[in-house]
């Protein structure tokens, strides 16, 4: 099946299999590595990215419902070398540790701050209730949520 | 005097954000699963459906003529290739033959029995369905203590009684302790099973180069070189033609601390094909195939004087061991025993051990192996004991402790605790958390009907793993530092960290010894062609052990350039500080940058010297480290539902000397996280017929964002004499001490009732079935009053 899509602003038309995952075609067809599959099972959030604004799951989306989209990855997200807050804010506040996790975590984080500029440590909490880490005991992420929102607000 | 100081910035101590982490926040970085290479094929691998079952036959036609698969192998055909190996040797130990493929017999869910290589995932994956096995289901067992009774199915049926080891160790005399005691205290303790679940699974990419006689296997793993020597070995390859690459590691708690099937099948698959592939693991076979951690049934018996005063501990400690002995598997319950004591004067211990097969994946390390199970036996015992003799729990605590005068302390278990001020940690942490007002506070709310705990737990931990006579593949760690001719420095660390930020506190160490900046200096590791032999990164040893190996490197080096500063300067007396050698009498000084050129360049030697500047220490430790601390745990139950809340969690630990505290912090935070996961969420549970019933995120419960508390983590400091940085060791302590925290602060909340002992994990529905049996029997009792 012949799709349309951009990622990172960059237009794709692959002829791909009709059962072929979102996450598979960034990963393998587009050459975007820095996705990750966790669980498959759309239960543990390393997976996520944009597709028109909002934050999904690409484990569990197949890449032709993504037609017409518009996707960011974790690799959009620094324009001419210059981080994103949010990625700034992992690196400043300690949020990753074996870093498989962060990706999805950042793309969560980017998403729980577009909705609710300045959350509370308990909304933050909530806004990652998708997403696993087994290193950080998620302290360190919630902090640097918490800065990238406060830092975004100034 | 007309030296010249230089003011420079240090290091060592500061929270400095990490030099790995740009690649990680942007996507960049390379995991197993990131590589590719032209030619790649593809590997999918048909597991056992079944916990034990007789392979009768394996039809692989259909699935051979699939579209696109190239080959289907079964155990058969790799029949030649070593057995997946038991690093452990003891007396009486039965190594059942692990054979890389299943041949005849499957003996746990999971079991690898044949694999499908294809030139597309998707395609080995659906290849893989059309292979037919006919199965004859042999009963299976999945529980340790039903499979030491009499008539249980044997897994290994060369081995009717299941029993896959024994370990007795006594210390002392506890006959005599026992017969003195005023109070004896038992308890049946369990530690469950648990998931190490990496958040990255396991992944193998083999590239085999026939011309060359060459392996390169990409593998995600803490123990690259030790992979290395194992796979050459069952494989039949020469070592120094087998290069294992561990790239960015996703997390690895141990699970990845071990040589697993897939990795020699990979390389036998690339040898066969002669083709690069590539096997990632689904998160379902890293549930099941992967190995579990814990596994623990223990009895604990502890003898104490009216006092408080701790005489003796007696445990019978039955381990699930699973179907096979993975790399370390009858290790980790004698590293339980070693720690049993705590951090406790008592001088009399009997301990034993009996490893059991069941039809379940293995056990092996997970965070803090070992030593969690034995910090949650005797943290449970020492509260149990207290409640015994109506003393405070932290009373009963500072009454036992070995006293801060008494280190080195030699103990029961034959362990060398290197220094410790248990006290310490303890008051602190009673003094962050308010707890004679708490304890007010809970007395209030008891008489209003309301549920609050306190819990303690003060533990003691083995860590900087360790003197190569206690360890089974050597304990020692390796460094090697090149300073280039632009004076710019690589540090090569066999100790493979993959998470724990050593590319940033090494960096600190060599930055403060050398005196240049922190941007000057590259850490690399995980590449056996790259680093000299190394052991790894396991048991919080990293630093401990492979900055202690950077450190002594880094003197060999600073003394060559301190010989080639002073030839330079025409000087007998000289000091290098601040990225200068300094001529103490004229103050003159050259910089190191041009004194490392000048050590290649060398168009003039010091006497006996050699031009260059590199070194490569192997650092063999005398000891273990022993860091310690005190969690204190306040809990809310409601009575209702059974859900625990945790109001506060106070962490005060004590790994010695902090290199980075953001890091240490950390380390700390994602400890705690898995003993809560431990405590109130995580079991592996396997049904009677050894069906892994949570094997999948869906049903296994993991710690996530909202159930987490806020950590409290505070320090004191007993620097470790063991080695000159002073460190102990800070990556398991929080798992450590977390567990009995909180069990002992939620048995504390339920105490009123009559609760004295709950296992792990305290779900609210174990707490809610307990709160209402309990209240009835209250009630009952009131009512026949
Ligand atoms: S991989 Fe998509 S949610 Fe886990
Ligand atoms: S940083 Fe390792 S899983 Fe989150």
């Amino acid at each position: 099946m012949n799709i349309n899509l951009k990622v990172n602003g960059k237009s794709y038309s692959p002829d791909v299999e009709p059962r072929l995952l979102l996450i598979h075609f960034l990963r393998d067809v587009a050459g975007l590595t820095g996705t990750h599959m966790g669980c498959e099972t759309s239960l543990c959030g390393a997976c996520t990215v944009e597709l028109n604004g909002k934050a999904i799951k690409s484990c569990t989306m197949f890449a032709v419902q993504a037609n017409g989209a518009e996707i960011v990855t974790v690799e959009g997200l620094a324009t001419n070398g210059k981080l994103d807050p949010v990625q700034e804010a992992f690196w400043n506040e300690h949020g990753l540790q074996c870093g498989f996790c962060t990706p999805g975590m950042i793309m969560a984080s980017k998403q729980i701050i577009e909705r609710n500029p300045s959350p509370t440590e308990e909304e933050i909490r909530h806004g990652l209730e998708g997403n696993v880490c087994r290193c950080t005991g998620y302290q360190h992420i919630v902090n640097a949520v918490k800065a990238a929102a406060a830092g975004a607000g100034k | 005097m007309a030296t010249t100081t230089t003011k420079v910035e240090t290091f060592v101590g500061k929270r400095i954000r990490r030099r790995e982490d740009p690649r990680l926040i942007t996507g960049t970085a390379t995991y197993v699963e990131d590589i590719q290479m032209p030619g790649m094929h593809y590997a999918v691998i048909l597991r056992s459906p079944h916990a034990a079952a007789r392979i009768r036959s394996i039809d692989t036609k259909k699935a051979e003529s699939a579209p696109g698969v190239v080959c289907v192998l079964l155990g058969k055909e790799t029949k030649g290739v070593g057995a997946v190996p038991c690093g452990v040797a003891m007396p009486d130990l039965r190594v059942p033959q692990h054979t890389i493929l299943a041949t005849d017999r499957v003996y746990f869910v999971g079991h690898p029995v044949a694999v499908v290589v294809a030139r597309d995932g998707y395609l080995a994956r659906d290849a893989a369905d059309l292979i037919e096995v006919d199965y004859e289901v042999l009963p299976a067992v999945a529980d340790p203590e039903k499979a030491l009774a009499k008539g249980a199915p044997a897994v290994h049926p060369q081995w009717p009684d299941n029993i896959a080891f024994t370990y007795h160790q006594d210390g002392g005399n506890v006959d005599k302790a026992f017969a003195e005691a005023d109070v004896v205290v038992k308890q049946r303790i369990v530690s469950q099973r648990l998931v190490p679940m990496a958040m990255e699974t396991r992944g193998v990419v083999a590239e085999w180069r026939n011309a060359d006689r060459q392996l390169n296997l990409y593998t995600s793993t803490q123990i690259p070189h030790l992979v290395r020597t194992i796979v050459a070995g069952m494989l039949g390859l020469e070592e120094n033609r087998t290069r294992v690459i561990a790239p960015e590691v996703g997390g690895g708690f141990g699970s990845k601390l071990n040589v697993y099937a897939e990795e020699a099948l990979m390389g036998y698959v690339s040898m066969k094909i002669q083709k690069p592939v590539k096997w990632i693991e689904s998160r379902r076979e890293n549930f099941t195939c992967t190995i579990h951690g814990r596994g623990h049934v223990d009895f604990y018996e502890i003898a104490a004087k009216r006092d408080g005063t701790i005489l003796g501990i007696k445990l019978k400690l039955i381990q699930d061991v699973g179907a096979y002995h993975q790399l370390l598997t009858p290790l980790i319950p004698q590293l339980s025993v070693l720690m049993m004591p705590g951090i406790y004067n008592t001088q009399n211990i009997r301990a034993d051990i009996v490893g059991v097969f069941t039809n379940c994946v293995p056990t092996d390390a997970y965070r803090g192996a070992g030593r969690p199970e034995a910090t949650h036996g005797i943290e449970r015992m020492v509260d149990m004991l207290a409640a015994e003799l109506k003393m405070d729990p932290a009373e009963i605590r500072f009454k036992n402790f070995v006293a801060k005068d008494k280190f080195p302390y030699a103990t029961a278990t034959g362990l060398t605790y290197d220094s410790g001020d248990y006290a310490a940690p303890l008051k602190k942490a009673l003094d962050l958390v308010g707890y004679a007002k708490l304890r007010q506070e809970q007395a209030d709310l008891r008489k209003q009907g309301k549920y609050m705990g306190i819990g303690i737990s003060t533990y003691g931990e083995i860590c900087a793993i360790g003197p190569s006579p206690a360890t089974p593949a050597g304990g020692w760690e390796s460094a090697t530092v090149k300073i280039e001719p632009s004076g710019k420095v690589t540090i090569l660390t066999g100790a493979c960290p993959h998470g724990q930020g050593e590319e940033t506190t090494f960096a600190q160490i060599a930055a403060d010894e050398l005196g240049v900046a922190l941007d000057d200096i590259v850490v690399l590791r995980g590449d056996t062609a790259v680093v000299q032999y190394g052991i790894g990164t396991f048991g919080s040893r990293a630093t401990a052990v492979g900055g202690t190996a950077l450190y002594y490197a880094l003197q060999d080096l600073k003394a060559k350039i301190k010989k080639f500063g002073a030839m330079l300067l025409e000087s007998e007396d000289v000091t290098l500080a601040g990225g200068q050698v300094v001529d103490n009498k004229t103050g003159k000084s050259k910089p190191f940058q041009e004194i490392a050129g000048a050590t290649y360049r060398a168009l003039k030697l010091p006497p006996n010297t050699e031009p260059g500047l590199m070194a490569t220490r192997f650092w063999e430790p005398p000891n273990f480290t022993f860091p310690f601390g005190a969690h204190i745990v306040v809990t809310d139950i409601d009575g209702e539902t059974g859900q625990i809340r945790i109001r506060r969690y106070v962490a005060v630990d004590d790994c010695g000397n902090i290199l980075n505290p953001l890091i240490v912090d950390g380390q700390i935070h994602g400890g705690v996280a898995q003993g809560l996961g431990q405590a109130l969420w995580e079991q592996a549970v396997y049904d009677d017929n050894g069906q892994l019933v949570t094997g999948e995120l869906t049903d296994y419960a993991l710690p996530r964002a909202h159930l987490m508390p806020w950590i409290e983590s505070h320090h004191t400091c007993t620097p470790s004499p063991v080695n000159p940085l002073g460190v102990k060791g800070v990556g398991e302590a929080g798992t450590i001490g977390c567990s009995p925290a909180v069990v002992n602060s939620v048995v504390d909340a339920l105490s009123p009732l009559g609760v004295r002992h709950i296992d792990m994990p305290l779900t609210p529905e174990k707490i809610w079935k307990l709160l209402a049996t309990k209240n009835r029997d209250v009630g009952s009792r009131g009512a026949t009053k």
